[in-house]
């Protein structure tokens, strides 16, 4: 057995450990904490599987930006004790043998594939030249699959009226509210000096998205937690909901993204076409106007429901 | 790639892992929460930056030192100011989870 | 023993010596000790992360490391929040249910 087969094989068995400890744990923060470690796993084994593309979005939004909004959920959850029954051992065997279900699916699927399996990774590389983009992992999103990932920009919104959707109607028009219950001064000194350098680690993954493993969603999702953060450490207040930019901000991407699908069927004979030759400066400025309202979106997400708080 | 560097990266990357070992022990072995927060920023600053140093001559220079350097200072920053706050909550004898 | 075998080599034990520390979580006793050991699975993570990067020369990793950074400084600070303060001493919530 080589070196390298024992350290995959190590890594197999340290996330089904992981798994199992983030299922069984009683308390909802530790369970949160595993999920969160569970997924920093899943992200080295993307690596070692040779996807990076795969591995940074598992870091951004799979481990990291899911886990801040469970973290919050949790929070809220123990500020909001009993407000029902935990669900009773019926319904938890009928959600385990679903999930069960689901998971052997998945399996059968994988192992029942042909050998070699059926693949579009040659016909995608064939054709990469004429999007005059580097990487086939964004030629695939914004080109050949473009409507999959409009789809997913625009599930954003609806997620976010689903947050908004909680707030009480007292509430309703205010500001979202996540600052630190104390001031401290590291907490503030560390709000003022990281997010420059997540900003500039933002436009960063936007910018190389063209060519190397990177994007919209993680850009977005690192500029998020940023404002975030400045928004915990009281520097800065987050917008009310009702602000008619915000809005704005927050369709700009899906917009954008939506108009230059439509004006495909006039200059490029198809939805979401692009004209010979604009392709690139096209993508560019979908990923460009979508970072933005991601990260609008992904922040207004982890900063929770609106309040209205007595000043 | 020279000997030397090789040398240099297995020592430090070694040692970085021992930190982290130490870090570890420490936190499952120690008294308190103030001495375990003391053996987890051992891992923390050592264990990582250790690891960063050793890794610094096996990358592309020089746009992945940059990076490496980046990385270990964001974590390093962080690792302070939430050291600060958790030190906080368990002087205050924070409630159980 | 070849440098990438090594680094692989260590990126499993730091790996595995951190996700020991989580025994820490289920231990507790305070809050802050739940932090701690979370702490120390982030930057271990990460470490483990560069290692085994560095060794499968894949170049991305460090772009991945670089995010997991920023995003886990926040969530640090996200889960001192959360955890340390769940009844709202000062905090303006009010739950009039």
């Amino acid at each position: 057995m080589t070196l390298a087969l024992a350290v995959d094989i190590g890594l197999t068995l340290l996330v089904l450990a992981v798994a199992c400890w983030t299922l069984a744990v009683r308390d909802t923060f530790t369970s949160v904490i595993g999920f969160v470690a569970y997924g920093l796993l899943l992200a080295l084994i993307w690596v070692r599987l040779a996807a990076p593309d795969v591995a940074l979005t598992e870091a951004a939004m799979g481990s990291g930006l899911t886990g801040l909004l469970l973290l919050g959920a949790a929070a809220r959850l123990q500020n909001a004790k009993n407000i029902s029954a935990p669900p009773g051992l019926a319904l938890r065997w009928v959600a385990g043998v679903l999930c069960a279900l689901v998971s052997a699916g998945l399996a059968a699927m994988v192992l029942l594939l042909p050998d070699p399996a059926p693949t579009l990774a040659p016909a995608v590389v064939a054709h990469l030249p004429a999007t005059g983009l580097g990487n086939p992992v964004t030629g695939v999103l914004l080109a050949y699959r473009a409507i999959d990932t409009l789809l997913e920009a625009v599930v954003l919104l609806p997620a976010l009226l689903g947050v908004w959707s909680l707030a009480a109607d007292r509430d309703w028009g205010g500001a979202p509210r996540l600052r630190y219950h104390r001031p401290d001064g590291a907490l503030t000194l560390l709000a003022q000096v990281l997010p420059p350098f997540g900003i500039i680690v933002g436009i960063y993954l936007c910018w190389n998205g063209a060519d190397q493993p990177g994007g919209a969603f993680q850009g977005g999702a690192v500029l998020a937690a940023m404002w975030a953060l400045i928004l915990t450490a009281g520097l800065a207040e987050a917008p009310p909901v009702s602000r008619r930019w915000l809005r704005w901000l927050l369709v700009a991407g899906s917009a954008v993204f939506l108009v230059i699908g439509l004006a495909g069927i006039g200059f490029a004979d198809a939805f979401l076409a692009y004209p010979a030759g604009y392709a690139k400066p096209l993508i560019l400025t979908i990923e460009l106007v979508l970072t933005l309202s991601i990260a609008v979106a992904l922040g207004l997400l982890i900063a929770g429901p609106p309040t209205r708080t007595p000043s | 790639m020279s000997i030397a560097l090789g040398l240099f990266t297995i020592f430090a990357v070694v040692a970085g892992a021992f930190f982290f070992l130490a870090g570890t022990v420490g936190l499952l072995r120690f008294p308190d929460p103030l001495t375990r927060l003391h053996a987890l920023t051992k891992a923390d600053n050592l264990g990582l930056g250790l690891v960063v140093i050793g890794l610094l001559p096996q990358v592309a220079w020089p746009l992945g030192a940059i990076k490496l350097i980046a990385i270990w200072l964001i974590v390093l920053f962080a690792a302070t100011t939430v050291s600060q706050l958790m030190a906080r909550a368990a002087r205050d004898g924070g409630p159980p989870v | 023993m070849t440098i990438p075998d090594l680094l692989l080599a260590a990126a499993v034990f730091v790996l595995a010596t951190v996700a020991l520390g989580m025994v820490r979580i289920l231990r507790g006793p305070a809050a802050a000790d739940r932090m701690m050991a979370a702490q120390l699975f982030g930057t271990g993570g990460i470490a483990a992360l560069l290692l085994l990067g560095v060794a499968t020369e894949a170049n991305a990793v460090l772009d991945v490391a670089l995010v997991l950074a920023l995003l886990a400084a926040f969530a640090s600070v996200a889960f001192v929040q959360g955890a340390s303060h769940p009844d709202g001493d000062d905090s303006k919530e009010t739950h009039s249910e």
